[in-house]
């Protein structure tokens, strides 16, 4: 076999009717270069904004060194039983807050669904309320149903509820949305009534992916229970803002390790129920959710 | 004989549906008793009963309708311009709203990729490192936002930059788990062939791996970034810095409509980024799909 040697004229003139070919061009590197400089100049414009600077972590380091070590070893301060009972309180308004948001939510997110009622006016309305309810934080209702309703678990549970309303209406809609059309329309040529269409041909499709993201709700609620009571609603948040408020690191770093525990537990008891669930529709030809929430 | 054997499996398979509907049942049942005894226990636990949400109820009505601005059609620019008459505070703490939250997701993003490669199962051949990545991502991810701030508001003071690094942690701790199980549904193939051609470790990782989870990659950092901005816009209620402590005031105070004026501003920057952002997600989704 003949080798064909390129000649340097050769190499030349494939360089210059090619340039792509062999690396980036110098405009190429010079635009790459900007750019690079450019970003670097935003994020030391935005650290300086932020009055992030050298000094100040420095300093922070130190402090926090001495809240580091302070942390442990952990100790419950001899209030392990307050501490328990209002992280099961943390739990309870979890638990309680997704129940009440995925009753209204299941309800809503048929009115809110395409295929249920056409009526587009409704419908962006209802779904803008949705992403009201959902755009602002639980944090934010919490403080604003204590000032409502007053301190206490109550609170919570109401905040939990509200965002997650707008959270599980949107999901449910989707998935209604979603539903395969074969079945309802079975159940409508068969002589069924509009509430015999949504009961035997809707519901069975979506209600375990509706099942299935509560319990990513409650997960994700659980997290957001154990905060609330910062702001005085109710939980485990109480005791640790009072914790860290007043310096006692150790009972902070205990009520950081019940948290942690209590939340991988939750986590462990919504995976295998939901994997359950996924099992049992599987078993009968279903399709595996669509749209399930993004993990967190 | 025919006949019989065909009557003995009509026979069995009655008592095997028998026994499965029985099952079922069961099942239902037990589920349905632990699930009533949750709920029982959780509304005993957090005193919630519906005579005092019937009681609260009006007061909540109330509540909203006080936050409501007083709008008449024949002086609406001066009512707005009242109603809004923190607006130029509210936006340059909306502004450092946002940078907090993008800086989050950049630094945490990098952590995480950093940290997602000895964290992923496939990845790693010292157990021991794989699962001190893997439970230090998933113990970070797991402690809240909030609770990192307010201790980073006691070691480095009052403002942003405590928040900008509660969130950064939460963050890299989140984006760390996620990644690292992105990388562990890759093809293994494409690692054999580097290997093959003498690539080390990092050039695995490098030329191998990250193409591959690239778009999931971008997918869970914009995920990221959603999430950051709902975060950075309420860590201002322990002193993080952002709108929330303004918003916490207002609350505090009941300077009842600047609630709903902060609250607005609020959700409508956090809707535009939402939708820009799934927009963006569900075209790297579709994309991914086609190829």
């Amino acid at each position: 076999m003949k080798i064909h040697h390129i000649s340097t004229e050769e190499m030349a003139r494939l360089r210059q009717h090619y340039p792509h070919a062999f690396g980036r061009t110098p405009l190429q590197r010079l635009w790459l270069t900007l750019a690079w400089l450019g970003f670097g100049a935003a994020l030391l414009f935005s650290l300086n904004h932020l009055g992030v600077n050298f000094t100040r972590i420095w300093n922070g380091l130190d402090r926090m060194g001495v809240i580091a070590g302070g942390l442990l070893p952990p100790s419950s301060g001899g209030a392990f039983k307050e501490l328990f009972m209002a992280l099961l309180e943390s739990i309870g308004m979890a638990f309680l807050g997704t129940l009440i948001a995925s009753i209204i939510a299941a309800v809503l997110g048929f009115m809110g669904a395409r295929n249920i009622i056409p009526n587009w006016i409704f419908r962006f309305s209802l779904r803008r309320s949705f992403d009201f309810l959902r755009g602002v934080d639980s944090l934010v209702w919490a403080l604003v149903y204590v000032r409502a309703v007053g301190l206490g678990p109550l609170a919570g549970v109401l905040a939990i509820a509200t965002s997650d309303i707008g959270t599980l209406s949107k999901l449910y809609a989707e998935a209604i949305e979603n539903a395969e059309k074969r079945q309802t329309e079975g159940v409508r040529a068969s002589g069924g009534n509009r509430l015999q269409v949504i009961r035997f041909g809707v519901l069975p499709q979506v209600l375990p992916i509706m099942l299935s993201n509560a319990l990513y709700m409650f997960e994700s609620n659980t997290r957001s229970a154990t905060i609330l009571g910062i702001v005085g609603a109710g939980g485990i948040g109480f005791h640790l803002s009072d914790r860290i408020r007043a310096h006692r690191w150790d009972e902070v770093g205990f009520i950081i390790i019940m948290i942690v525990v209590a939340v991988f537990l939750i986590d462990l008891i919504s995976r295998y129920l939901r994997s359950r669930l996924i099992h049992a529709g599987a078993g009968k030809g279903r399709q595996a959710p669509s749209s399930m929430i993004e993990p967190h | 004989m025919h006949e019989a054997m065909q009557q003995k499996s009509v026979l069995d398979f009655e008592a095997a549906f028998r026994r499965e509907r029985l099952r079922q049942r069961i099942q239902f049942l037990v589920f349905g008793l632990l699930f009533a005894l949750a709920t029982w226990l959780a509304a005993d636990i957090s005193q919630f009963t519906f005579a005092r949400l019937w009681e609260a109820t009006p007061r909540m009505g109330d509540y909203l309708v006080r936050t409501l601005p007083e709008l008449h059609l024949m002086s609406l620019p001066g009512d707005i311009a009242y109603w809004y008459y923190g607006f130029d505070r509210w936006l340059k703490l909306l502004f450092d709203t946002l940078l907090i939250a993008l800086l989050a997701t950049l630094f945490g993003a990098i952590g995480g990729l950093l940290l997602c490669f000895p964290a992923s199962r496939n990845l790693v051949k010292n157990y021991t490192l794989y699962f001190v990545c893997r439970r230090f991502a998933e113990i970070t991810r797991t402690v809240p936002e909030v609770v990192y701030a307010l201790i980073f508001v006691v070691a480095f003071g009052v403002g942003p930059m405590a928040g900008l690094l509660a969130l950064t942690i939460h963050s890299i701790g989140a984006q760390a788990k996620l990644y690292s199980e992105a990388n562990e549904n890759i093809d293994e193939n494409p690692l054999e062939g580097l290997r093959a051609s003498g690539a080390n470790w990092f050039q695995v990782m490098r030329f191998g791996v990250l193409p591959q989870v690239l778009p999931n990659i971008t997918t869970y950092t914009l995920w990221r970034m959603e999430l950051n901005i709902r975060s950075a816009a309420i860590i201002g209620f322990v002193g993080a810095g952002g709108i929330g402590q303004e918003l916490y005031h207002a609350i505090s105070f009941n300077y009842y409509e600047d609630i709903s004026a902060i609250v607005l501003m609020v959700v409508f920057t956090i809707s535009l980024i939402d939708l820009t952002s799934e927009r963006l997600r569900h075209r790297i989704i579709g994309r991914e799909n086609l190829t």
